[in-house]
């Protein structure tokens, strides 16, 4: 599969760049954020992007959806990330979306996939508790109880948690805190009794919630693959999750350093252009080189992911980890060189920091994943 | 589809019988290397088995046209052999500038007469060519090279000297960039001409390096009469085949990294360093830059795959060779710091049974090289500033 995008994949680009670039710039996000809106995105671009097919992207045809694969919703991520647009993408069609279509029985399937290809379901994914990323650390009880189980703990940075109509909870049914045995994936509906929501507004102006479980009763069939057993499918979930926000960074640092070379070549001081400066050339260049490595290191995790989806984990470390030292280097070129004009609300630059560092922490920081690859390779 | 994936099965099937199982180690110095040339001696039996096999097959030049004594394998077929070289890790069969830079810029820009004299003989290791670029004052500023041509008759008279030529001591003969005008602009008065090492006049000298090392020379001409024929592409715009030239051989640097890989860093570390009760390597800050030395090394190899990719798409900057040279070359620096961290004491051997003679240090030594050869760092950035960022002020 050669590494660039295909004729199909590149309509989708356009037609998302299209709309999101129309409808959602960074000014978007600045309305929402200044107006404390209560759901944090527009549901009428939600409706717009249910009307393009994004919603359903990676919803199987017989739900309801377009089948297509994780480098499209990664193209969708990565125009998503050239404007900062908020929205339940991320949470609802890639993460949600995958965790039913990979994990979910055929009455699962069937009960919510339809509803979250045609734009009418909105849905989280619960899964760190503490500081940093830790998947095997998970606490949150999963006790027996008559024909079903239990819930009690907490969950921290639920992307989108306080809009969503359904749930996805990673539990610990069984076995203890850092191992992958007893791990389940619960189908819990915000409403039910004992589930405590509060939003917490973020540095980037984004969705997230802190959801509290207090005895949350959960019936049998809403165990979401086998009960002990879902540690495979949360990584696997999770390794599309960070395959799609290694896609955003990707948008926002380019995003970012286009906006940084174009005001270089405006830019006078000292009576010439910033950018005749070698100093600043130099760093550009660079920088340059950076996201071009990381687009290619990204775009191969995506194509694993579609091609050979168990053995993607290394590429995909390397995506996350890449794209996030790369953002990070991005965004902070980017508000050195606009110098004090970076400092300021009123500009842009600083939303893209923000989410630079969110995107770092989502589904684990690049010391995480630096940290996994050496595992993997034993060392 | 399936004619590949047959090209492939015969492929690997062909190599499984005739690679001979010394040469799928790594290289474990020069000498190991075969440069071919006319006083090339094999070191080794298995070697001029192996070079000799994949020769006759056109597999020296895989991709060159067949009359031209390569392999005629189209873009697809080619990428199969190497991904199934790589596999068993196949050494190539010849080592060769000819073969790198030479070739390459000869096929584009050389007439008829040239190629068919020189391509077969570098495609069979008959001649080794050295590069005769840099000059003592010109150094990343190419340009201003001040190396004479004078015309006499049918031929130039050649006075200068170079400087960093590559095996200049060993090769038969060099391509060279000359002045032909110097009353022309710096980039217009230069032609690439190709002449026999062994004419009168020339004479070499090996420069030791910090690695202990010899493999650069200075060179000398004085009065060495070369025909005008020998002249590649037009008289005066030489510097269109230098540049495209040089974009090969930095292709071939940023690529240096990966040959002769062995294992991965990690392993080797833990192999010295050993692990700690969790399994992890004894060496918690060293463990982190390995790994993060080997997202990056990952992420420069699907750059590659990506950078032939969009050049077959038609999508790629002539440019961006600077790109990954720039890359390639301050990785491998990294990669060779590593390993002497990971080698410790160990690695501090210089001339000893145990070392190799001093294979790791040696290597280290040499890679600092990698970011000023074939233009330095900063002039991949400037390139890449200018050209492809398009910042101002030339």
């Amino acid at each position: 599969m050669p590494l660039v995008l295909t004729e199909e994949q590149s309509m989708l680009r356009d037609s998302a760049r299209g709309l999101i670039s129309d409808k959602a710039p960074v000014a978007h996000l600045r309305t929402l954020r200044d107006s404390k809106d209560a759901t944090g995105f527009s549901r009428d671009l939600w409706k717009a992007f249910a009307d393009m097919g994004f919603t359903g992207l990676l919803v199987p045809e017989n739900f309801g959806g377009s089948g297509l694969g994780y480098v499209e919703a990664g193209v969708v991520m990565e125009e998503i990330g050239r404007t900062l647009m908020p929205s339940p993408f991320l949470s609802t069609a890639v993460l949600a979306a995958s965790a039913l279509s990979r994990g979910g029985s055929e009455a699962q399937k069937s009960a919510h996939l339809p509803k979250i290809a045609d734009g009418s379901l909105l849905a989280a994914f619960a899964v760190d508790e503490g500081t940093k990323h830790r998947p095997l650390q998970i606490n949150l009880q999963a006790v027996r109880s008559g024909n079903g189980f239990k819930l009690s703990g907490a969950k921290a940075l639920v992307v989108d948690g306080h809009t969503a109509d359904l749930l996805i909870v990673a539990a610990r049914s069984g076995g203890a805190a850092g191992e992958r045995h007893g791990l389940t994936l619960f189908l819990v509906d915000p409403k039910a009794k004992g589930v405590a929501i509060e939003r917490t507004v973020m540095v980037d102006a984004h969705n997230a919630a802190r959801i509290e479980f207090s005895d949350v009763e959960v019936d049998a069939d809403h165990v979401l693959g086998e009960v002990d057993q879902g540690g495979a499918l949360l990584d696997g979930v999770l390794n599309i999750g960070r395959g799609a926000v290694a896609s955003e960074m990707v948008g926002l640092s380019e995003e970012v350093f286009g906006r940084t070379v174009t005001y270089l070549k405006e830019r006078k001081q000292f009576g010439k252009l910033i950018g005749e400066f070698q100093a600043l050339q130099h760093r550009a260049a660079e920088l340059y080189i950076d996201i071009e490595i990381t687009r290619a290191a990204v775009l191969k995790a995506l194509q694993t992911l579609d091609g050979d989806f168990d053995s993607a984990g290394a590429a995909v470390a390397v995506a996350k980890a890449r794209a996030g030292t790369t953002a990070t280097r991005a965004v902070q070129e980017g508000v050195q060189m606009h110098g004090g004009m970076g400092m300021t609300d009123q500009f842009d630059i600083g939303f893209f920091m923000k989410r630079a560092r969110v995107c770092q922490e989502l589904f684990g920081d690049s010391n995480y994943h630096a940290d996994q690859l050496a595992r993997m390779k034993s060392y | 589809m399936s004619d590949l994936e047959a090209f492939r099965r015969e492929t690997r099937a062909w190599l499984e019988a005739n690679c001979p199982p010394e040469m799928r180690r790594p290289t474990t110095s020069e000498n190991d290397t075969y440069w071919g040339g006319r006083n090339a001696k094999f070191s080794s039996e298995p070697q001029r088995l192996w070079f000799e096999r994949m020769r006759d097959k056109g597999w020296t030049v895989p991709d060159w046209p067949k009359e031209y004594g390569g392999g005629g394998l189209d873009r697809a077929e080619h990428k199969v052999l190497r991904e199934e070289m790589a596999a068993m890790g196949a050494r190539p069969p010849l080592s060769s500038f000819g073969i790198w830079m030479l070739g390459p810029a000869l096929l584009k820009y050389g007439n008829d007469a040239q190629k068919k004299e020189h391509l077969p003989k570098i495609a069979a290791g008959l001649i080794r060519w050295c590069q005769g670029y840099s000059e003592p004052n010109a150094g990343s500023d190419l340009a201003s090279l001040q190396t004479r041509a004078e015309s006499d008759g049918d031929d130039y008279v050649i006075n200068g000297q170079k400087i960093w030529t590559s095996y200049a001591n060993y090769a038969d003969w060099i391509f060279c960039l000359v002045r032909t005008d110097p009353a022309a602009k710096k980039h217009d008065g230069i032609s690439f001409i190709l002449f026999d090492m062994a004419s009168t006049g020339v004479s070499t000298k090996p420069i030791l390096l910090i690695s202990g090392y010899s493999p650069f020379c200075e060179t000398f001409f004085d009065n060495v009469r070369v025909p005008k024929s020998h002249v590649v592409g037009t008289v005066n715009r030489g510097w269109d085949v230098a540049k495209y030239l040089l974009q090969h051989e930095r292709a071939m640097i940023s690529g240096m990294g990966e040959r002769g890989v062995g294992r991965p860093l990690g392993q080797v570390a833990a192999d010295s360093i050993g692990a700690d009760p969790q399994g992890r390597l004894d060496d918690a800050m060293l463990r982190s830059q390995i790994s993060t030395f080997e997202i990056d090394e990952a992420a420069l190899s699907a750059a590659a795959e990506r950078a032939v990719d969009l050049a077959k798409a038609g999508q790629s900057h002539p440019a961006f060779s600077s790109a990954m040279k720039y890359y390639g070359t301050e990785l491998n620096k990294r990669r060779h710091e590593i390993l002497m961290s990971a080698g410790g004491i160990d690695a501090l051997e210089w001339e000893s049974e145990r070392s190799r003679g001093g294979a790791r240090p040696r290597a280290w030594l040499r890679t600092k090289a990698n970011s000023i050869e074939g233009g330095t760092s900063e002039v991949m950035l400037g390139i890449v500033a200018k050209r492809i960022l398009d910042l101002p002020g030339a």
